[in-house]
């Protein structure tokens, strides 16, 4: 079966009810992808497909054949961070990290859409991705600050 | 070029954000098995016999049982109570009985299903009356793993002049630290055997001594390394302990890696929560609101095994007076057994519950006295030169008064009282408004004479290739540790803050700095940094060498390390002579230096349904010292945020002992919707034993919305609550009470 | 985790034709829309050596078609979806709050209509607002078409009255003959989102001459084993103008028509305390 992930076209010949956050990290190599939970509350294993954001944890690879995933590795690399991965390190948008990745897709997806950068909104479109270290307003401000075109810049 | 004070980006947090951060389940280790846990399902009882079906492939399984253990079967903490692998004796439920290791995950827990345990189970105890009315011994013979008594002036005298006399009973019950990733470590055999483990954990020497014990092994054959750690707030402190006893043993018996990441369902039920409590309160009082008694009466909920409870209670009873001056005060506290999984560590460790107690109380007096709380608290609040209940004399850093100031003038507080009374008494409008007011202190570092105990050591090291590295066996678990170590190293140093890097925790690498706990780790560790970093720098000024370019750091590298591959500069925790404690009186300075945050909470109950939305939180936190601002308020925002989840939401639901809403659909942390905006004062007010005058930052943030939360929704609904969490139903109910009594 | 992919069978049809074949054929098959209930449980281990009917190649069932009569919500449309058409929007407005509500955006791009009415959960959010719209749900099987009002469709906690073999295909809104002069959609959850509903509400009622209630419909979730229509209360305020009087007894008639219980979520107390107070602003004006 034939995946897009990432821009590149992959295929997996394993068993089609594997859950696509396997596939992304046991066949693919992708473990940026995290599992919180496996309940589609927690949100850390959100990727996009055919652009919108979902819980990889509860999708066997199966449905999803022939469409186009997005992970976390599409984003940067640590030495050239995407804008909005250079707005979380301004704003302080990581601590922990673990649900960061599931952050930064919702987070795509909004600004991609044409999602606003006022806060109420913000927290509305992150209210599928638990956070417990970050109390969620320096992510709230990490993404406002990405929506508004900034990534990093000067230090305060 | 200083580094202290600035908001340095976070260390580690390209590799975080970019998904290259490995944490232990995105370890790939060849040949690896997965190792599950057969758990008890019953209370407390005996273990009559294991049965594994008959036809089910158990040769392509290793098992590892009580028997298999080579060293002792416990969990070494503070007693040697807890078993690692329960062995006839049950006393609790998902007590850990049997493991199980396969190369397949799912198959490795299919296999549970497959296994029969019989049981003789014995009638529970399960509520701290009932431990306390020791309906069942299980612990020595009165079920009290500790109990602790402070005294100070003398209490029945207080009464006696009172003016006032005011009491009240406050409870608060589990709460689950919901890291988001759940508890998981691997183990191999290296083939000089040494047993090593890797994983999510805050605490690599407690999980080394731990090893020790469990293999009979020298310390020198156990080796420990931490991986990305998705989270902690305690319950990565003593947990990891447990389950990395169980990788290695598998491990072990396997002669191949086997890794244990719990999932959800597991993780939730089975591992540690915070400590439930009930605190009473009996409070004399002159005329003017002054306090001249307070008698507090402390009880917790230990669970199965003593585990941390000695100290959460040792924590929580210090911190039960709240941050005010009186002459006379008594603290008994006592925390029990009960056959439910042991509690332990949870940020506040214990204070949370006490200065949920004695703020919510300090309404009460407010109301009884009738004077408002703000004016009650500037009366009775902690100053320089201020007395505390174990007769710690408070000479510097006190900054109660200017975090309370701050935070009611910012918020509003005096202003909003009058306008919301009135509002309330409109029955037209669709809400009830409330705001309340709270104020906490918070020790930094271990209790008592407890880092004198621990001894920490840390260090700084250069290679011969020129890389400065902390050493430090403080874990990064997303409080910042990384930046901050840095940051503090850079500038003892007078380097620039890149050029700092943190050596990863590895018991072969680094020295044993303590747990990463008791917000300890900036006070004390990053003062053992500082120091380290100092010796460095004297020994190089000795050579006439000042770091001033990269060069100047190759010439370092080659001065002091001469033919060997790297210099350590390790320096050992050293009591400052001034701090006197006495463990057997509860008398002395039962911490270096405290920190303080008073918040103010703005919130509207809706009249259809009794929710709680709250609009603002306003809080001024004095840390000492903020090593890296952004970093800190990162600290008091999260912190908080738990705070909001532990007033309002979290509700651990316990049936029959055991947690039965253990997943996030239903044990509900707070979403981005369900936390508000919230408005951050960072006071300084130096500490001159911490390094740049830094104290503790972790847990502070947790013990103010309790109290402050629940004040306003007694304010808003006209209600007395005094239990957390303030949930809809409870409210309501309170509401038909009150209803019912006029 | 504990799901065992290798032991699942799974068919993979690419047209409702041929997914009512393979039903038809195998009827222990579990139907699979946008498996986000039905994979939580499979990640804990339970439902390892299933066969799954994948219903995701089954293009022709997530159309969404407005129509001079009504919408026609193809089964496998996502809340999402559903969320974002326009005629749904302008005449369904209870049934998009409804889909707003149900988990977050992740959830929401995922779960669809039909497999939240297959699920047939007491907590299901969307259910009040079908039953207020009279939603019509056609089904499938190799035993021919069926149309059922949805209020025919739930049998019990996690039960309908499907039979063997039996597909929903789409759902039927009809449009409402005239505008109602007031709606309301509410849930209350167990947080301000991403929640399991404690009580979910969807009420229309049209104001006549004088003030005379000509049409109203209420509805609940998570009050009983299945959301209902409060019929009784209905019942006591259609033909009547809004009194005190008649508002008191439509209150209390609320509680014949559920039963809520005390669980892990909330009580039976607050559910009907809760339920009262939606109706009573509803029917009062001021919600």
């Amino acid at each position: 079966m034939k995946l897009k992930v990432n821009g590149k076209s992959r295929s997996f010949a394993g068993a089609p009810f594997k859950r696509l956050i396997e596939v992304l990290r046991e066949d693919f190599g992708l473990t940026g992808t995290k599992e919180g939970c496996g309940e589609g509350e927690c949100g850390a294993c959100t990727v996009l497909v055919d652009g919108e954001p979902v819980n990889s944890c509860l999708i066997p690879v199966c449905s999803v054949e022939g469409r186009r995933i997005e992970t976390v590795e599409s984003l940067g690399n640590p030495g050239k961070l995407s804008p909005l991965q250079e707005a979380f390190m301004e704003r302080g948008g990581a601590q922990c990290g673990i649900c960061t990745p599931g952050m930064l897709m919702t987070a795509t997806a909004w600004i991609k859409g044409g999602g606003s950068a006022a806060p109420g909104a913000i927290r509305e479109c992150l209210a599928g991705n638990l956070c417990r270290c970050t109390g969620y307003q320096h992510i709230v401000d990490s993404v406002a600050r990405a929506v508004k075109g900034k990534g990093g810049g000067k230090r305060r | 070029m200083t580094s202290v004070g600035v908001s340095h980006r976070r260390k580690e947090g390209p590799e975080k954000l970019c998904g290259l951060a490995k944490y232990i389940d995105d370890l790939s280790l060849p040949g690896c098995l997965h190792g599950v846990t057969l758990r008890s399902t019953i209370n407390c009882g005996t273990i009559k016999s294991i049965d594994f079906e008959t036809g089910f492939p158990w040769q392509e399984y290793v098992r590892v049982s009580a028997m298999d253990i080579p060293g002792r079967n416990l969990v070494a903490l503070i007693e040697e109570d807890q078993p690692l692998l329960a062995d006839r004796k049950v006393m609790h439920p998902h007590e850990p009985i049997l493991l199980l290791a396969h190369p397949d995950r799912a198959k490795a827990y299919e296999a549970l299903k497959h296994i029969r345990v019989q049981y003789e189970a014995l009638e529970p105890v399960l509520t701290m009356e009932d431990s306390l009315a020791v309906k069942r011994a299980l612990y020595k013979e009165n079920n009290v793993f500790k109990s602790f008594l402070i005294e100070k002036g003398d209490i029945v005298k207080g009464f006696e002049s009172a003016r006032y006399t005011v009491e009240g009973e406050y409870r608060v019950w589990h709460q689950e630290q919901a890291y988001i990733e759940n508890n998981g470590m691997a183990a191999w055999v290296e083939p000089d055997g040494t047993v090593t483990v890797q994983g999510s954990m805050q605490c690599p020497y407690y999980i080394h001594k731990a090893l020790v014990k469990i293999f009979g092994l020298p310390e020198e054959k156990i080796r420990v390394i931490q991986s990305a750690t998705g989270g902690g707030f305690g319950g990565k402190e003593e947990y990891p302990s447990m389950i990395a006893g169980h990788a290695a043993l598998l491990a072990w018996k396997a002669k191949k890696p086997v890794k244990i990441v719990y999932d959800r369902a597991e993780d939730m039920p089975a591992t540690t929560k915070r400590h439930p409590a009930i605190v009473r309160h009996k409070t004399a009082l002159d005329k003017n609101g002054k306090l001249l008694a307070q008698d507090i009466d402390v009880v917790m909920d230990g669970g199965a095994y003593a585990t941390l409870s000695s100290v959460v209670l040792s924590r929580g009873t210090l911190h039960a007076a709240g941050p005010y001056e009186c002459p006379n005060v008594r603290v008994r506290s006592r925390v029990v057994a009960t056959n439910t999984p042991p509690n332990g560590a949870f940020r506040g460790f214990g204070a949370p519950q006490t200065l949920f107690a004695v703020e919510l109380h300090m309404e009460k007096i407010a109301r009884a006295v009738k004077i408002d709380s703000l004016t009650l608290r500037r009366r009775n609040l902690w100053k320089e030169g201020s007395t505390t209940a174990t007769g710690q004399v408070l000479s510097e850093s006190v900054g109660a008064c200017e975090a309370l100031e701050h935070t009611v003038k910012k918020s509003g507080y005096v202003r909003k009282v009058k306008e919301y009374a009135s509002w309330n008494r409109n029955a037209k409008k669709k809400t009830w408004k409330g705001v309340g007011l709270s104020l906490v202190h918070h020790g930094a570092g271990f209790t008592g004479s407890g880092e004198v105990y621990l001894a920490s050591k840390a260090g700084l090291s250069i290679t011969e290739d020129g890389r400065l590295q902390v050493l430090a066996a403080s874990t990064e678990i997303g409080q910042g540790t990384n930046t901050m170590f840095s940051q503090i190293a850079a500038d003892a140093l007078g380097v620039p803050f890149d050029w700092v890097e943190v050596e990863n925790p590895d018991t072969k690498f680094v020295p044993n700095s303590g747990p990463t706990v008791a917000s300890r780790t900036t006070m004390v560790v990053g003062g053992l940094v500082r120091r380290a970093a100092l010796a460095m720098k004297e020994a190089l000024a000795k050579e006439g060498l000042v770091l001033k370019t990269p060069s100047d750091v190759k010439k370092a590298a080659k001065l002091l390390c001469g033919s060997e591959p790297i210099r350590r500069f390790i320096v050992q925790y050293e009591k400052p002579a001034e701090i006197v404690w006495d463990d057997a009186t509860y008398k002395g300075d039962a911490y270096g230096a405290y920190a303080y945050a008073a918040l103010v909470a703005d919130l509207e109950i809706d009249k259809t349904t009794f929710e709680v939305k709250i609009n603002k939180l306003t809080t001024a936190q004095d840390i000492g010292k903020a090593v890296n601002p952004l970093l800190a308020e990162g600290q008091i925002i999260g912190g908080t945020a738990q705070g909001v989840g532990y007033a309002l939401l979290e509700h651990c639901v316990y049936k029959d002992g055991a947690m039965v809403n253990g997943q996030f659909t239903n044990y509900i942390i707070p979403t981005a919707m369900d936390t508000p905006a919230m408005d951050v004062k960072i006071v300084e007010k130096p500490y001159s034993r911490g390094p740049f005058g830094a104290k503790g930052v972790g847990e502070l943030p947790m013990d103010t919305p309790g109290p402050a939360i629940a004040a306003a929704v007694n304010f808003a609904a006209g209600v007395w609550i005094t239990e957390l969490p303030l949930l809809p139903e409870r409210i309501l109910k309170a509401i038909n009470e009150t209803q019912g009594q006029r | 985790m504990r799901g065992a992919p290798e032991t699942m069978a799974v068919l993979r049809p690419k047209s409702g034709a041929e997914a009512v074949k393979l039903y038809g054929q195998q009827t222990k098959a579990v139907p699979l829309a946008g498996g986000t209930d039905f994979m939580v449980l499979w990640n804990l281990g339970l439902l390892n050596g299933r066969t799954i009917l994948d219903l995701s190649g089954v293009r022709d069932w997530r159309k969404i078609a407005a129509a001079r009569t009504g919408v026609l919500v193809g089964s496998l449309a996502t809340h999402a979806e559903i969320g974002r058409h326009p005629t749904v929007r302008a005449e369904f407005p209870l049934l998009v709050s409804a889909c707003a509500t149900i988990g977050a955006a992740q959830i929401q791009n995922r779960g669809t209509l039909g497999g939240n009415i297959a699920n047939a959960s007491p907590a299901g959010d969307t259910f009040p607002s079908l039953l207020v719209y009279e939603a019509v749900v056609r089904t499938v099987s190799p035993r021919g078409k069926r149309k059922l009002p949805i209020s025919e469709v739930f049998a019990g906690v996690k039960r309908t009255t499907l039979g063997p073999g039996e597909l929903i295909e789409a759902v039927e809104l009809p449009f409402l003959d005239k505008r109602p002069s007031r709606r309301l959609f509410r849930k209350v959850g167990t947080r301000l989102a991403q929640a399991i509903s404690k009580t979910v509400a969807a009420g229309i009622l049209r104001l006549g001459k004088g003030g005379v209630v000509e049409d109203f419909r209420f509805a609940l979730g998570s009050m009983a084993p299945t959301a209902v229509r409060l019929t009784e209360a209905e019942s006591a305020v259609v033909g009547f103008k809004l009194t005190p009087a008649v508002v008191d007894e439509a209150c209390r008639r609320l509680e014949r028509s559920v039963s809520p219980i005390d669980d892990i979520r909330s009580t039976r107390e607050y559910r009907l305390e809760v339920s009262r107070n939606i109706l009573r602003s509803f029917l009062e004006g001021n919600q």
